[in-house]
């Protein structure tokens, strides 16, 4: 632990990448930037070197986060950030790998993708920026939109059903889940602490505010007033626990959804590993 | 060399076999029909040696790992057939465009789909050229032995850690199935290449520097340098750009790497070309039969020669105008409708007839097929 405490935004500036050009490609009030904060914060505080951290993401206006970021990144294809990512680890154990993906990106066109590295529980923490929207083309419908809301391609309201990624990733065998949003900054930070220590595959469920598309279809205003938005209909799980299914339509239960612990890929391949080359000699 | 390992295998094993001997580490595939003996030989031996095996849940999560791990150091390589290698596409794009090195190994069956999942067919030699969307220059090679199995499958981890670019290896359902014996080379008999990486401090060092060459020095995952990859048109940093004067070096950089260098991919195999008249010209499976047709027809005095292409991409034309400069025709042979043939139309000059002979219903080329062609056409 460092003895100096650091002033919050020279923490953030000091993990900026130098020679990356600004400004962002983010509208301003853009939750993406809202998220990398919290993100670069939870890295400095575990103190890992940077060196030995590799950030991979998908396409989509979310999967620009970590191009800001002075570590190794990939900037991957549309919907395959979590396979890239698999071959790093896998190649690489010892590596931190974290993944920044959106809606679209993680539960639509990379949804195989996503199930399946739950399922293997390997040891990568995957920051899912929820915007219910594709923003980087312009405002489109997505797994998660919510029923009836409009989006460029669901100009009369969505009659689809959403996907909920918590749920999803629970089901798939993910071994920590959490879910928190962007008004929630330091409990975005505790969520993002948590997932990275976890060792095994961690998903953390951000949800965010594309005010540019998402507010601006659907009539909830500028940046400040999707925060609010997010403030107003947020439950903690405690709290959550305690209410019926009817009082919790409509909101977000935050916090840590789901833990437990299962052996993890990469563990379990080198034993394999070992033991064949032990009989080797 | 006396005590020369003898092995009697399979040509999808001997791939394996060639990929351990280049120092290969990783592989992810996912199973289909020819290529499965690649992966179920990966997931055996890999595991002996220290490397990684793992079964992605498809093609194109497959490719993706296997550009994760060479990014990150390790020499990767998947193998798939026709619906799986088009799956990969995207992502293949993905490896041009950032010069990440890997090997894809498509032993082809017939389509387009589904196709003849067990039988033989050449017909994905133009996707192995232009499979990706976009602008780039691509390497392939194609065994026709078991024995080349193992000696394409080093020379294809070799180029693409050379120009540090993807390579495919165009085998066929018949090469990948067959049995035949091998001497499996000492370590040294071969040359084995690994990536050239980056001396100079990682301040100075440009992950995407434009060198006499044109390859950049490459660093993986983790070795102190940081980098940024992206599928987006970069700069020498690394970092997407809309300049035209980023864009032209970037593009010129991907083609000229590797065409600048021709002479050191171009392999061909010439018999008999020395006072031919008429030259067979195949790959893969088609070259055992015209190398039989023509030494059949040479005992019965046709002045015949065969040339077997090695390197399929870039397509080796200065050595075949040069080869086939006294011939008057040629027969070129194909399991399709016609693939290559349209290079060696494009390359050769119009005075030589050139004369088609395809299969296309996942049957082999017999010698005797190609006699008659040869009858047909003297
Ligand atoms: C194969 C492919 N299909 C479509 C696209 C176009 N595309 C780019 S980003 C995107 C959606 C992104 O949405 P999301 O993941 O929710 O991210 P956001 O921009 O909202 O952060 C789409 C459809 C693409 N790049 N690649
Ligand atoms: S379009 Fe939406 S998601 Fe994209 S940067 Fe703007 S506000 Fe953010």
């Amino acid at each position: 632990m460092a003895t100096v405490t650091k002033q919050k935004s020279d923490v953030v500036l000091d993990y900026l990448r130098p020679g990356k050009k600004f400004p962002s490609v983010w509208c301003p009030g853009c939750g993406n930037g809202i998220v990398m904060g919290a993100l670069i914060r939870a890295i400095d505080k575990l103190g890992w070197d940077r060196d030995n951290i590799a950030m991979v993401s998908g396409i989509g206006c979310s999967s620009r986060l970590p191009i800001y970021l002075d570590v190794h990144t990939l900037h991957s294809t549309h919907g395959r950030a979590l396979p890239f990512a698999t071959g790093i680890k896998f190649a690489k154990p010892g590596m931190k790998v974290i993944v920044v993906t959106g809606d679209g990106d993680a539960l639509a066109i990379g949804g195989n993708h996503f199930i399946h590295a739950c399922r293997r529980n390997i040891d990568i923490t995957a920051i899912l920026i929820n915007n219910n929207i594709y923003g980087m083309t312009g405002g489109q419908g997505s797994p998660t939109t919510p029923a009836e809301k409009i989006s460029t391609t669901t100009p009369f309201g969505n009659v689809e059903k959403q996907f909920d990624p918590c749920q999803l990733a629970i089901g798939a065998g993910a071994s920590y889940v959490a879910r928190t949003t962007v008004y929630h900054t330091p409990h975005m930070e505790k969520m993002l602490l948590a997932a990275l220590e976890h060792k095994g595959f961690s998903l953390v469920e951000a949800v965010s505010n594309c005010h540019t598309y998402f507010g601006r279809l659907n009539r909830q205003g500028d940046a400040v007033a999707m925060l609010n938005l997010f403030k107003e209909n947020s439950v903690m799980k405690g709290k959550a626990s305690k209410m019926t299914d009817e009082e919790l339509k409509g909101k977000w239960v935050l916090g840590t959804l789901h833990e437990h612990e299962a052996t993890e890929f990469c563990d379990e391949y080198q034993k394999l590993v070992d033991a064949q080359m032990s009989k080797r000699g | 060399m006396a005590n020369k390992k003898k092995k009697l295998m399979q040509g999808n094993m001997a791939c394996v076999e060639g990929a351990i001997y280049s120092g290969m580490q990783f592989f992810a595939g996912y199973p289909i029909t020819p290529s499965t003996e690649i992966a179920e030989g990966c997931s055996r031996e890999l595991p002996k040696i220290g490397g990684r095996f793992i079964q992605m849940e498809d093609e194109i999560g497959s490719i993706a790992a296997v550009i994760g791990a060479s990014i990150a150091g390790m020499k990767s390589f998947t193998a798939t057939s026709g619906p799986g290698y088009s799956l990969m596409q995207e992502n293949l794009g993905y490896a041009f465009i950032t010069e990440t090195p890997l090997v894809v190994i498509n032993v082809q069956r017939g389509g387009p789909s589904t196709g003849l999942p067990t039988k033989v067919s050449q017909s994905d030699t133009m996707q192995a050229r232009w499979g990706p969307h976009g602008d780039y220059a691509a390497i392939a090679v194609a065994p026709s032995t078991v024995q080349e199995c193992h000696t394409e499958t080093v020379r294809a981890f070799n180029l693409s850690e050379r120009f540090r670019t993807p390579v495919t290896i165009l085998l066929d359902e018949v090469i990948g199935h067959s049995r035949g014996v091998i001497s499996l080379p000492e370590k040294g008999e071969l040359e084995v290449y690994n990536r050239v990486k980056p001396t100079a401090s990682p301040e100075e060092v440009l992950p995407f520097e434009m060198t006499p060459n044109l390859v950049s020095p490459m660093a993986g995952y983790g070795e102190g340098y940081r980098f940024h990859v992206t599928g987006l048109t970069h700069d020498v940093h690394g970092f997407s750009t809309n300049r035209s004067d980023e864009i032209f070096p970037k593009l010129d950089k991907l083609h000229n790497k590797i065409l600048n260098y021709r002479d050191e991919i171009s392999k061909l195999r010439i018999e008999n070309m020395d006072d031919a008249e008429v030259a067979f010209i195949s790959y893969g499976s088609v070259s055992r039969a015209a190398l039989q047709a023509t030494a059949i027809a040479r005992e019965a005095g046709v002045k015949v020669g065969c040339i077997q292409l090695y390197t399929i991409w870039p397509f080796p034309e200065k050595e075949l105008r040069q080869i086939c400069a006294n011939c008057s025709k040629v027969i070129v042979g194909e399991l399709n409708m016609g693939q290559i043939i349209h290079e060696i139309e494009r390359v050769l000059p119009g005075d030589i007839e050139i004369h088609a002979k395809q299969r296309y219903d996942g049957e082999i080329m017999t010698p005797m097929q190609l006699l008659e062609k040869l009858e047909e056409v003297l």
